[in-house]
């Protein structure tokens, strides 16, 4: 395969259209629409006891109000769930309006329809909805406690209790020298892209078929759901993701209740019918992830080896589970990283509370679990004086050690078998780029300046590229035009370029005469969807698997107009010709015309193909048995399991010794996502994830207060980073390909944001001298850990975290950095070493954990 | 209950535009329904996100702040009204596609706007006043970093030209 296309950094072909106004986003579309709005709960949980809509009769312009009464058949019934998993015991869905009971804010209750959005509001606000308010679970602990339920049918609000088990880690951390166990903490977040979700669907009645467009990840599946929902054949009901604003997770839920009952409206109505979602119903009606609490008991050698780990996953998937239970699935496995550990046990109990869903989000419960397995790594370097990066190169998957077996089932039912990698090299570069082993001499300058420094660092591996498969369709035209096609969607990742770019470089024509379609069941209708990093390995290997086909039936073809040997050809700019010779030479676009046997004379080119007319011998048919009329190709690439990309990043935190603001000196990051497509999108892709990560780290959560309501649903309060938030991110990659797939690539599109939050916890630790054990940090959090844990120091019971630094370089750091030769009698109990090898060291005491629930100080006692 | 409606006129992209709309009618919705110009976003109609941002006689203003109305015999220009008159991207529309300063091209449009009146009074920034020029608006996708690259590059190909 040529490489001249494949791996260059090009600019995207997307964006002139995007850069002028001529992109064309779901609420572009449809001017005219009738628009609908929806009539949404106020509260977490309550009964709805009537809807009263008199009032909004009076409207000028309302068209319909809609509840649940009205809705029909399968339309009427709960959503699908649509990852079933045994596990998933109690797995419950909501209606598309609510029947009797809301269980979160912002639960759809009616839909409006009128002639604009501006009376559809109106009309929604006179609908009068009686409640009778029901106790509100919120929280985790809440949820767990199980005071009050979720759902009346599902006992301690637990929807799924999973076991991930190899070997037997209780019985190893017996066993192990040293033992630490503490609980941590990660706040709910959300996806949040620019663009909300939105839905416009026109029926045809004569034809009898209907056409939805909606801003998705997965318009293949919205399809089905349509279909089987209203009762269509799939074959009349088109599904088209136009330009969609961002995505990041939330769009691959589906249907959405908005995606059923527009398409229902439009068709009942005769009308075309548009939905584009404003933030607040963002905020409170789509999705959110994140939120988990783990209690982690962890044993280990003297040389930081961990030898067993047993984790407990309290995970808040809020009111209902149509996504089933992926996001703790991916959390309890992808913890391990890039570790070979010894015995591994994680329990995880997926719990109902009275708050918005929770669906994957960019990276997608892989943050919690890098988070759970990076913290466990600094404590037990701090544990044992040891520097934080040697701990984790203990604990390394070695290069010869590839595939290797993790004795897991991952997310895709298969085994969790990492295909290929070098960690080793991937943690020594970002030591490197970083400067880990300069920092001490930085940090000593910082401080004699008065400011206060910390270095930080976390590994992640990530399983890219999930099944079950992805399609191609390439059909080169009489035109020369490479029309390439598949079915998943795009929201941002450059595929019109990427994919040209593959299909360039396979089939040997200039990129510009390539157009690529994505989400648009019209040209291709099978998919699976975009989100687990799956799109360029996924539907880049389909599009080159389409594209050999469609190579080797050129080739066939143009063999027989040139009288050649198929073997002896190449395509170059788009003309096929002798190895060697380009005087004997037909251009692709002749060979397509020839591909055909009927050939009316409609243009220069076709005219031109007949001196080629090969003719097939008299007794056989035109068309040769097995082949096919046209110059086109359809392939298909199925995995047997997921690609696993892995990386490192690191960071320089600067802490403000008076306001506990945390600034990102410098971030770094090395990078392995196989052979890059495209380096500069990759590129991209990790600047926009690692600006996640940072707002999932210090600014962005979701505050609900104990009734459940959602009290930071605006860009006002919930704080999305703005440039001067985002660190400058300083790349390397590393490209260990694949062997999975023909084109050796992995997934790069959640890279940049999973290890973010333990990265700046780690650093965030390494200046301050205090255990971190919950994010987001803001300000006033550090503030008041500083506070509670000086308290802790005063009081006698702590010992410093001694978190990676050696004895003394931190002592110009000023506050908040105690040194360890204070007691640490009261460590041991549940902070500290509750198997030490030997008497307590003093100096390596474990780390007070103030503010956290069920650790109680000894000197509290 | 029906809505008493105002006649609005005014100058956009240099042509002159009438519709009549109630009084209630946002500026970014008379551009994007009423007027067809959907190159102007929208993420939150709450003046934060800054995808809405046009030039309203050359200053830039979120358009999902103002009502209609009050842009009558006014000069706005929306992002289909940056290249120039032969359809050829403006430096500030080029240097995003030479720097990747976009992804899902949603934000991008108010971005444009914002970073073409900031050229133009401050043709030579510091990398300063380019981070406070741009730190109004909010990408989901870019991290930024391109982004400040782009505005950059805009300013050296302004000064080339
Ligand atoms: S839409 Fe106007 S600022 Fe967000
Ligand atoms: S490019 Fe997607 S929000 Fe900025």
């Amino acid at each position: 395969m040529s490489t001249r296309m494949f791996g260059e950094p090009i600019a995207r072909r997307e964006d002139p259209r995007l850069l002028t106004g001529q992109g064309r986003f779901l609420d572009d579309l449809g001017r005219g629409a009738l628009a609908a709005a929806f009539v949404r709960s106020p509260h977490a949980h309550a009964r709805v006891t009537g809807i009263d809509v008199a009032d909004a009769l009076d409207v000028d312009g309302l068209v319909a109000i809609y509840t649940w009464d009205d809705l029909p058949g399968r339309v009427a019934e709960p959503l699908p769930l649509l990852i079933p998993h045994p596990a998933l015991t109690h797995g419950r869905t909501g209606y598309a309006l609510a029947r009797d009971v809301v269980r979160h804010v912002g639960e759809p209750v009616a839909m409006v329809v009128a002639a604009d959005r501006y009376l559809a509001e109106d009309a929604a606000e006179r609908v009068r909805v009686g409640y009778e308010p029901l106790p509100a679970v919120v929280g985790i602990e809440n949820a767990e406690r199980a005071r009050d339920l979720v759902h009346p049918d599902v006992p301690g609000n637990v929807g799924a209790v999973l076991l991930q088990e190899n070997g037997d880690a209780p019985a190893a951390i017996a066993d192990a020298p040293h033992v630490l166990e503490f609980r941590l903490s990660i706040e709910r977040s959300a996806s949040t892209p620019l663009e909300g979700r939105g839905v416009y669907a026109r029926w045809d009645a004569d034809d009898g078929s209907l056409r939805v467009y909606s801003s998705t990840q997965a318009s293949t599946s919205v399809r089905a759901a349509i279909a089987a929902k209203l009762d269509l054949p799939p074959g009349k009901v088109e599904v088209v993701a136009p330009d969609v604003g961002g995505g990041f997770g939330v769009k691959i839920v589906h249907p959405w209740p908005e995606e059923v009952l527009v398409p229902w409206a439009a068709r009942l109505l005769g009308r075309e019918v548009k939905w584009a979602e404003d933030r607040r119903e963002h905020f409170v009606a789509s999705a959110h992830e994140r939120g988990q609490l783990h209690d982690v008991r962890v044993g280990f050698d003297g040389a930081g080896r961990v030898l067993g780990l047993d984790v407990r996953i309290l995970h808040d998937h809020g009111a209902y589970t149509p996504y089933g239970i992926i996001i703790p699935i991916v959390t309890s496995t992808q913890l391990l990283g890039p570790y070979r550990i010894g015995a591994y046990r994680a329990e995880v109990r997926s719990l109902y509370t009275n708050t918005l869903i929770v669906t994957p989000y960019r990276g997608a419960g892989r943050p919690q679990g890098v988070f759970c397995m990076e913290r466990t790594m600094d404590r037990i370097a701090a544990h044992l004086g040891l520097d934080r990066a040697d701990v984790r190169a203990a604990n390394l998957i070695q290069p010869d050690e590839f595939p290797y077996d993790q004795g897991l089932t991952f997310q895709d039912g298969r085994p969790l078998v990492y295909d290929s990698g070098d960690y080793p090299e991937l943690l020594r570069r970002v030591r490197d780029l970083i400067g880990w082993d300069a920092f001490e001499g930085e940090r000593r300058a910082a401080a004699a300046r008065g400011r206060r420094i910390g270095i930080g660092l976390g590994c992640y591996v990530e399983g890219t590229g999930v099944g079950p498969y992805e399609g191609g369709h390439v059909e080169i035209d009489s035109a020369g035009r490479v029309h390439v096609s598949t079915g998943l969607t795009s929201q941002g990742q450059g595929h019109q370029t990427a994919f040209a770019q593959i299909a360039a470089a396979e089939l040997g024509v200039p990129i510009e005469s390539v157009r690529v379609t994505t989400g648009d069941t019209r040209r291709f209708g099978y998919a699976v969807g975009t989100f687990a990093s799956r799109a360029a390995v996924m539907s880049g290997n389909a599009i080159a698997l389409a594209c050999r086909k469609v190579r080797a039936k050129a080739l066939r073809i143009a063999a027989e107009a040139l009288e050649a040997d198929p073997r002896d050809l190449d395509v170059t700019d788009g003309v096929v010709h002798v190895r060697g010779d380009r005087s004997a030479a037909v251009p692709l676009a002749t060979v397509a015309v020839l591909s055909n046997p009927l050939r009316y004379a409609f243009d220069a080119q076709t005219a031109a193909a007949t001196q080629f007319a090969t003719g097939r011998p008299p007794s056989e048919p035109p068309v040769a048995p097995g082949d096919e009329p046209g110059l086109e190709g359809r392939d298909y690439y199925s995995p047997v399991r997921s690609t696993f990309a892995a990386g490192a990043h690191a960071a320089i935190v600067e802490t403000d010794p008076d306001t506990a603001e945390i600034r990102i000196l410098r971030y770094a990051v090395v990078h392995d996502c196989g052979r890059l497509v495209n380096p500069r999108i990759v590129e991209g892709q990790i600047h926009g994830g690692v600006a996640q990560g940072v707002a999932g780290a210090l600014y962005e959560r979701m505050a609900y207060d104990a009734s459940g309501q959602l009290l930071n649903a605006s860009f006002m309060d919930f704080l999305m980073p703005y440039a001067t938030e985002v660190p400058a991110v300083e790349i390397d990659h590393l490209e260990t390909p694949s062997p999975l797939n023909p084109l050796g690539i992995k997934g790069a599109g959640e890279a940049g944001v999973i290890p973010v939050s333990a990265v700046i916890a780690s650093a965030v630790e390494d200046a301050e001298g205090i255990g971190i054990d919950a994010m987001p940090l803001s300000p006033d959090a550090l503030f008041h850990l500083r506070r509670t844990s000086a308290a802790w120091s005063a009081a006698g019971t702590g010992a410093g975290t001694g978190a990676g630094a050696e004895a003394g370089s931190a002592a110009g750091a000023g506050a908040g950095r105690r040194r360890e030769d204070d007691d640490a009698g009261g460590v041991a109990r549940g902070a500290g070493d509750l198997n030490p090898a030997s008497p307590p060291d003093p100096s390596r005491g474990g780390e007070p954990r103030p503010g956290q629930p069920g650790i109680v100080p000894e000197g509290e006692l | 209950m029906t809505e008493e409606t105002f006649e609005i006129v005014l100058t956009v992209n240099g042509v002159h535009r009438a519709a009549r709309a109630p009084a209630r009618r946002l500026l970014s919705d008379l551009l994007r329904h009423d007027l067809g110009l959907t190159g102007t976003h929208v993420g939150c109609e709450h003046g934060v996100c800054g995808c809405c941002t046009v030039l309203l006689d050359g200053e830039p203003v979120r358009s999902c702040l103002m009502f209609a109305v009050t842009a009558s015999g006014r000069a706005v220009t929306t992002v289909e009204g940056l290249a120039g008159p032969d359809g050829r991207m403006s430096p500030v529309q080029q240097a995003f596609q030479d720097c990747h300063g976009l992804q899902c091209g949603f934000c991008t449009p108010g971005f444009l706007c914002t970073i073409t009146a900031f050229l133009r009074d401050t043709p030579r920034p510091t990398d300063e006043e380019i981070l406070e020029a741009v730190s109004g608006n909010l990408c989901r996708c870019t991290g930024y970093q391109n982004i400040l690259r782009s505005v950059r590059r805009a300013s050296d190909l302004m000064e080339e030209s």
